[in-house]
């Protein structure tokens, strides 16, 4: 098969198969060069960021930051008109409704969060909508709702499990949306269809009934991406013929997933070096200037800045920011050695400085030792300046996942239109260690959430006890987490299927059930304090422990001490092989992460006081992090306690959090990126999974005195020696802070 | 306690992973315990007393290095600071050997306020670079700042030039006591006289360090004296002609 947008391409097997990685491999062009090639905004591109600046500060200004509401409208891949932001600026089209930043309701998922939503904002849903959907349609959240079970409604509510995606939708799926520019839609249609033959077969058993059913709901979401396309009066039934076109159609396919599914997170996948290939092409055969490849890629970020999607103050609150993770994966390296570097990946990045820094899209660089050193320092210069990009072990990730896979949300990688997962959410480990304290009583409401188990009533915690208390717990919580888990994601697929993102998935794809750790560094250090320390427990007139005295110290998580280090590790291990116990919806393989993103501080909220002496409804630390101020040896020796957690036991990731002011991290801004380079050279070579690099303003501090457990590791250089921002008296604080700015005066 | 081989075990005060000014690139910051010197500045007035801090063995030391080897190799490396680090030359003889080894970069951070003995020249002859905080030029004040004389760590300065041994020249800069023009011209000279110096830094003088006095129930001499300014080291900087 041949089409003529392919002239000038290298042939490969991928023009006989959907195979996208083959025409990377066989097409790109690695670049090892520095970003003086780079070029600023264009006057078209100033003029539309400025217009784009004026609705955020409308949507600022609006209640609750929702700009507006289609309550009218079901959103469906083509269910809204065509939207602009100026049609004459824009050389990317296409917004989730006819609007900028007007959300659209997606009742699929649940009619009441929808309804709440509205409510919240001072809307109110269409009464037909709310008729079909209570009374005719059900949806997956009811779905959910009808199969839980007593035991699970008990674990959910008193946040022992949390977090569930059963009343908003489970996002975490990445479409390959690169499928759309290289092959156009009709030619994935038609290889839909062919996979509908392989399903004609003697035996219609209830797996092939409902696999025939997703095809034919895949063909039909596409079939639906080319009526929305036309919308914005494109055809994008044949593939696209140049780079513009190339983003437009990539484009379009992920803009249908966005219009179909409000999902935890809906990330992007790995398009710029794809991407690449065609503005080369263009730029040899002197189509574009790299003026307008740059004007291209800028233009498309904006559009990614504009996602949005409607959720309830609630969800805000574990998730703040209004975040959508429009993750793109960065970089990398290559199976043969050659870096996946290429000018495009300079491109993307270069937005945080012709647009400014942004959360999204949700920049990732893909690390390895072997990056070439001129993207190694641009990218930590631009990490300097805006504190927007995270970084995410290749060298690790490639050995299993190969050279083709994105990251989802934040941390979770997944080979890219071959692979899937159901969204977990997570166990609260550090509840669950005051349950089998408590016997499975709720050490704040006193209610009796488990199975009654006898409780440990002596004075001081014995490790041996409590340790073999925790681990019954520990079984119990992973069957009712698998439990909760396979309901969702059954009713999902059922009520509110993904079907554009699916389309643009390989038929056979690899499900992992993708499960999470909270608290784990509570629970590492509580453990810690009963075996090294003595732990007193105190128990209030119902005899429920409440509270926690410790005598003595004890090593502590952050500190790269193996005696309490060794602790954490077991405990991801044992959870982990306890949830592989038990049998996974679809046969998903499990997988785990150790990643809170900002609920940290919710669910901290949600549990008592820890035997490590953390107090009742104090943040648990992000992450893997270590509680905040717990660390006493500075930042490498967290670096290297985190490194030690097993990927192989959380291979849906392990996320931290680094946080630096300019200062520490160096004099001059060579020493800072020479620095920052040989620090994540090192952190990955330990192993670690993946990096959120923070250097922040002075102007940060301020924040930091406000919200200390935002900043676990701050760290300032007081000329002498440096201390943790955080551990300096208020006073101080204010001193440090005072001088600054008297020093720029 | 006290009959430990002071080859292999050292007072440590405390260690910092992650040190990016105390010498080139990424730094493993070793304090160790004890100083003898009083100056009325210090910011780290819990290291003085020899008889506190923890011991910890040379092994144990070397080994936790090398946990950051892959950070601080090549372009970083290990500095010692303290306290005054010279006062335990023999075990830093020992670990620098063993660091020289891997090829890591050492660096002492000190006052030089010490005699040039067979260990401290062994010890130089392992030291990739000195940052030398020379207290005060004139001998005098330099008494009355820190309670010794500077003739010491000007010779000291004296025999990394004429060894070809790299430093770094530090000085604290306090108003009234270290910024004034003779001083610090006085200071140009001799520094101008050196052959191995390959920066010059002035540190300002801040009093973030106060309260370990108060907390070990001492009264702190500067209490009435200004943090230093942008301004102060501005200035001082023209005098010492660096950038």
């Amino acid at each position: 098969m041949k089409f003529e947008q392919w002239n000038g391409f290298a042939i490969g097997d991928w023009q006989e198969e959907i195979n996208v990685r083959d025409f990377i491999q066989k097409n790109y062009t690695p670049y090892e060069g520095d970003d003086s090639f780079l070029v600023g905004p264009s006057e078209k591109t100033k003029k539309l960021w400025d217009k784009v600046l004026n609705l955020y500060q409308k949507e600022k200004e609006s209640q609750g930051n929702v700009l507006d509401i289609d309550t009218k409208t079901v959103s469906t891949i083509s269910s809204h008109e065509a939207g602009y932001i100026d049609k004459e600026l824009e050389d990317i089209v296409g917004l989730q409704t006819d609007a900028p930043l007007k959300r659209a309701i997606m009742p699929f998922g649940g009619i009441r969060i929808v309804e709440k939503s509205c409510e919240a904002y001072g809307r109110h849903v269409d009464p037909e909508i709310d008729e079909i959907f209570h009374k005719y349609r059900k949806t997956h959240n009811d779905g959910v709702f009808s199969v839980y079970t007593p035991d699970i409604r008990a674990a959910r509510s008193s946040h022992l499990i949390t977090g569930l995606p059963d009343g908003y939708g489970r996002g975490r799926i990445i479409g390959d949306y690169r499928r759309v520019a290289l092959y156009g839609v009709d030619y994935l249609i038609e290889e839909k269809k062919k996979e509908l033959d392989v399903l004609n077969v003697d035996e219609f058993t209830e797996s092939v009934i409902r696999e025939r059913e997703e095809i034919s709901e895949q063909i039909d979401a596409l079939n639906e991406l080319k009526v929305m396309a036309s919308k914005y009066g494109f055809d994008i039934s044949m593939p696209a013929a140049n780079s513009k076109e190339a983003v437009q159609w990539l484009y379009f396919g992920y803009l249908g997933a966005i219009k179909e599914q409000n999902g935890a997170a809906m990330s992007l996948g790995r398009n710029t070096t794809f991407l690449d290939i065609y503005f080369e092409r263009d730029l040899k055969n002197g189509i574009i200037t790299e003026n307008e490849a740059q004007e291209i890629m800028d233009h498309f970020v904006m559009k990614l800045r504009l996602v949005r999607f409607l959720r309830t103050p609630e969800y805000n609150e574990l998730f703040s920011g209004d975040p959508v993770w429009v993750t793109e994966s960065i970089g990398g390296m290559g199976i043969d050695g050659r870096t996946l570097v290429t000018k495009n990946s300079f491109r993307i990045l270069h937005t945080l400085q012709n647009l400014g820094p942004a959360p999204e899209p949700n920049l990732t660089v893909l690390w390895s030792t072997r990056l070439p050193e001129g993207f190694k320092r641009f990218t930590t210069k631009l990490s300097i300046k805006t504190s927007s990009i995270q970084y995410e072990n290749d060298d690790l990730m490639r050995i299993t996942l190969g050279d083709d896979y994105g990251i989802a949300c934040c941390v979770s990688p997944m080979k890219i239109g071959k692979q899937m997962q159901f969204f977990g959410a997570r166990a609260n480990l550090a509840k669950a260690l005051l349950y089998a304290i408590n016997g499975g009583k709720d050490e704040i409401s006193g209610k009796q959430v488990t199975p009654k188990y006898e409780p440990i009533t002596a004075e001081y915690l014995d490790y041996e006890e409590v340790m073999e208390k925790f681990n019954q717990m520990m079984d119990y919580v992973a069957k009712i987490y698998i439990k909760a888990l396979n309901a969702i994601h059954f009713m999902h697929d059922k009520y509110s299927y993904e079907a554009i993102e699916m389309a643009l998935h390989d038929r056979e794809v690899i499900r992992t059930m993708a499960c999470g750790i909270a608290g784990l560094s509570v629970v590492a250090d509580s453990l810690s304090a009963i075996k090294y320390a003595k732990v007193k427990v105190i128990r209030n007139e119902t005899g429920l422990a409440v509270d926690y005295k410790i005598e003595g110290d004890f090593p502590k998580y952050g500190n790269d001490d193996d005696r309490v280090d060794q602790i954490a590790i077991s405990i991801v291990k044992t959870f982990m092989n306890k949830l592989r116990t038990h049998q996974t919806y679809r046969n998903s393989k499990h997988t785990l992460s150790i990643l809170t993103i900002t609920s940290n501080v919710v669910y901290g909220k949600a549990t008592g006081s820890t035997p490590d002496g953390r107090h009742a409804g104090e943040p648990f630390g992000p992450g893997a992090n270590p509680l905040h101020g717990r660390d006493a040896n500075g930042a490498l020796a967290v670096m290297n306690t985190i490194a030690k957690l097993p990927f192989d036991s959380a291979e849906d990731g392990i996320s931290y959090t680094f946080s630096i002011t300019p200062a520490t991290l160096g004099k001059s801004e060579e020493e800072r990126i020479t620095n920052l380079v040989n620090m994540l050279d090192g952190f990955f070579t330990q192993t670690g999974h993946h990096i959120n690099v923070n250097v922040f303003d002075r102007s940060l501090l301020e924040d930091a005195m406000e919200h200390p457990e935002k900043y676990p590791q701050l760290t300032i250089r007081v000329s002498g020696y440096a201390v943790n921002f955080t551990k300096l008296t208020r006073e101080q604080q204010l001193d440090v802070i005072n001088r600054t700015i008297h020093e720029r005066i | 306690m006290e009959n430990k081989d002071l080859r292999y075990y050292a007072k440590v005060h405390s260690i910092e992973s992650f040190g990016t000014v105390d010498g080139p690139g990424i730094r493993f910051v070793l304090f160790l315990q004890g100083c003898h010197l009083e100056c009325k500045y210090c910011h780290n007035r819990d290291t003085w007393d020899i008889n506190s801090g923890e011991y910890k063995s040379l092994d144990n030391i070397f080994d936790k290095i090398m946990r950051y080897k892959n950070y601080i190799y090549p372009n970083g490396g290990v500095t010692v600071t303290g306290g005054e680090p010279l006062l335990q030359v023999k075990f830093l003889i020992e670990l620098f050997t063993k660091l020289k080894e891997q090829n890591i970069h050492t660096c002492i951070d000190t006052s030089g306020m010490v005699g040039l003995t067979e260990d401290v020249k062994k010890l130089l002859s392992l030291t990739d670079l000195v940052l030398l905080d020379i207290k005060h030029i004139d001998d005098e004040k330099c008494k009355n700042l820190v309670g010794k004389s500077n003739k010491l760590e000007l010779n000291f300065a004296r025999y990394l030039s004429e060894n070809n041994i790299p430093m770094w020249i530090r000085q604290v800069l306090i108003s009234n006591y270290t910024d004034d023009e003779q001083d610090l011209l006085k200071l140009k000279a001799f520094i101008d006289s050196l052959k191995t110096v390959q920066k010059v830094e002035l540190l300002p003088y801040h009093d973030m360090g106060k309260y370990k006095w108060k907390n070990l129930g001492l009264s702190y001499a500067l209490e009435n004296v200004r943090p230093c300014t942008e301004e102060d080291i501005k200035k001082a900087k023209k005098i010492l002609g660096i950038t």
